[in-house]
């Protein structure tokens, strides 16, 4: 694979990064090269030229990890009521979340559901990078407990893709506790003997990161993501020193303990049937 | 460990919303300079500054903007962990170490007596002087502090020995060995594993709230606030220079963030709110940990009563029903419904028998 510098995710931007401009061609943010879109798109949104794993929705997502038309989503009408009734910079929360929804085509940060990898029954998360950063707040909490629940009552693995700036600031203490509730959920699992499969995408970071993302059986992670807990903006500031290049990566975390594997997407459908066959009792 | 006894407050202790209190103070000094150099007796117009101090401190501590309340919160006399260890704790002896990398101080864990329960007390330090709060990193511990709080805390279920989490911290630390060492791992393992230790356990914001960093030691049977502490998922400075992307905008980041002990009352997000002496807990560290002290009394013997399955199956509860009363919505009954997802994954394609796979 050639190694090439990443471009910086960009903290907490607040629109959503088009990584896929309008038009016939695209720029490869890993190695520039001016590519066909259509040829990313068949290739996994992964760039021919680098291997660069471009960010994809969670439609997307969900329909390169299971089977065809297997996916039965739940939960998926749950939206959040805004419990700060939070009111920032002459706009608000609410607002936010209508223009989200329009933009990304999502009504949340995550969707939940049943479906089947390679035959294999799971339940399945896959968070939604374009609705508020992925950002995790009551209802993705809520939707993370429903898809433990779901694993547990049907005794089926859980496989949960991450994708996420972290806690939401716009539910406060609320989307903090969300931290706890998934965390607690997962606990139960573990006890009853449940398989958690985590795969890590780009980003992964605070909030989430510091719950159900580092809390899987096996921690799978896509090459080049950015995976981390504090912002590379609030480490810079707090240190100020010059990050190190390759800090906060897939590749970082692997070499210093913290995922189990890097995969390519690719391999990830593969990968995981393995492990579920392999942990089956 | 620097005990603050004297909690007079000084010239420079003074918030902006308290110069009216200042001025009483400075008018009261000079009375009482005055009465001592001259044998004067001030001490009926003395009463009488008191009483305007008191009807005064009465008058903006309950009417404190949440920003103010972020500024009691962070108050450099406040009391702090060790105040807390000296007065409260009997027969305090610490335990060091995470077993694995080091001894982080911005963490301190051991076992003492508060009333006449034998407890684990985990808390976060700050440090009063300068030495000490180079030491203790300004309260924002490193993963090896969280490390180190959870296995003592397990040490402690092992012997039923309750624990008593005293929050206050910025936040987690971040920097790169943090990172390095793995800051978020060390944070969810807690929520994790706080979420089933079969011992009761008390959570106590007393100063500052930083979101993960507060939460790592966070999670029990009961979360408690002092009056005037802050408990927020973001600092307010850093969520104003994010959503109004200009730092200075902290004020109205901290009325909308919510971070209040009222307001998280509100919101059911604690169980209890622990009041300060008038003019805020720097103004009397004895009353402030005195009352901390009958809260923890009074509520373990409370969740001592109850049985080890009763205790866990409700914290599984109260943690899963965060939120739920205030946060969620469901636009529509929801039922399982199957969406068309394009396969469009060369990978996806190639239709495989379903076979029920059994974990
Ligand atoms: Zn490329």
């Amino acid at each position: 694979m050639a190694k090439t510098e990443r471009r910086e995710w960009n903290g907490y931007s607040l629109k959503p990064r088009k990584d896929m401009p309008e038009g016939l061609w695209t720029k490869c943010p890993g190695c520039e090269h001016m590519l066909y879109k259509s040829a990313v798109e068949k290739n996994l949104n992964v760039c021919p030229e680098c291997d660069y794993h471009f960010r994809i929705d969670a439609e997307t997502r969900i329909g390169y990890l299971v089977d065809e038309g297997s996916f039965e989503e739940i939960l998926s009408d749950l939206t959040t009521s805004d419990p700060l009734d939070f009111k920032f910079r002459g706009t608000t929360y609410k607002e936010r979340v209508k223009t989200d929804e329009k933009e990304a085509g999502a009504k949340e940060a995550i969707r939940v559901g049943k479906g089947f990898i390679k035959g294999r029954g799971i339940v399945l998360g896959v968070m939604e990078p374009n609705f508020l950063m992925g950002s995790m707040g009551y209802v993705v909490g809520e939707k993370v407990c429903a898809a433990v629940d779901k694993a547990l009552a049907e005794k089926l693995p859980l496989v949960i893709v991450c994708c996420s700036g972290g806690a939401r600031m716009h539910e406060g203490v609320v989307s903090l506790g969300q931290m706890a509730k998934t965390s607690a959920a997962l606990a139960k699992f573990d006890e009853v003997g449940g398989l958690y499969i985590c795969v890590l995408t780009d980003p992964t970071t605070g909030g989430v990161t510091a719950s159900f993302a580092m809390l899987g059986d096996c921690l799978i992670a896509e090459p080049g993501a950015m995976i981390g807990f504090a912002g590379r903006r609030t480490i810079a500031e707090t240190i100020k020193v010059e990050l190190p290049e390759g800090f906060q990566t897939a590749e970082f975390m692997l070499e210093h303990g913290f995922v189990d594997m890097i995969v390519h997407r690719r391999d990830l459908r593969s990968e995981i049937a393995r492990l579920i066959d392999y942990c089956r009792k | 460990m620097a005990l603050s006894k004297n909690n007079k407050i000084g010239d420079g202790d003074y918030l902006e919303f308290e110069q009216k209190v200042a001025d009483i103070d400075r008018q009261m000094d000079e009375l009482r300079r005055l009465s001592s150099a001259k044998g004067i007796d001030y001490s009926a117009e003395i009463r009488r500054l008191q009483r305007k101090q008191v009807a005064e401190l009465k008058r903006v501590y309950s009417n404190l903007t949440a920003w103010q309340i972020v500024q009691v919160a962070r108050h450099p006399k406040r009391p702090l962990l060790t105040d807390y260890l000296n007065l409260m704790v009997k027969d305090f002896h610490e335990l060091h170490g995470d077993r694995c990398f080091g001894d982080d101080c911005a963490i301190v864990t051991g076992f003492g007596q508060i009333g006449r329960e034998k407890v684990l007390v985990v808390g976060q330090n700050k440090g009063r002087t300068t030495k000490e709060k180079i030491a203790c990193n300004f309260g924002c511990p490193n993963p090896e502090g969280y490390r180190k709080a959870i296995a003592k805390m397990k040490f402690a279920a092992k012997f039923g020995i309750p624990i008593v989490t005293l929050i206050d911290t910025p936040g987690a630390y971040p920097g790169i060995e943090a990172e390095e060492r793995g800051q978020a791992r060390a944070i969810a393992v807690n929520l994790f594993e706080m979420s089933r230790l079969p011992v009761p356990i008390i959570c106590i914001c007393i100063g500052e709230g930083g979101s993960g960093g507060a939460l790592g030691i966070g999670v029990g049977d009961r979360l408690a606030m002092l009056e005037f502490a802050y408990y927020s998922v973001i600092s307010p400075e850093g969520c104003a220079a994010i959503l109004w992307r200009d730092g200075s905008q902290a004020p109205d980041a901290a009325q909308a963030l919510k971070l209040t002990s009222r307001d998280l009352q509100k919101l059911k997000l604690i169980d209890e709110i622990i009041p300060e002496p008038l003019g805020g807990a720097h103004r009397n560290i004895h009353d402030t940990v005195y009352n901390v002290e009958r809260y923890i009394v009074r509520t373990l013997s409370v969740l001592k009563r109850t049985k080890v399955e009763n205790l866990l199956e409700n914290r599984y509860k109260k943690l899963r029903a965060i939120g739920s009363d205030t946060a969620g919505l469901l636009r529509t009954k929801t039922k399982a419904i199957k969406i068309d997802i394009k396969a469009a994954a060369p990978a996806a394609s190639g239709k495989s028998k379903r076979i029920p796979a059994k974990v």
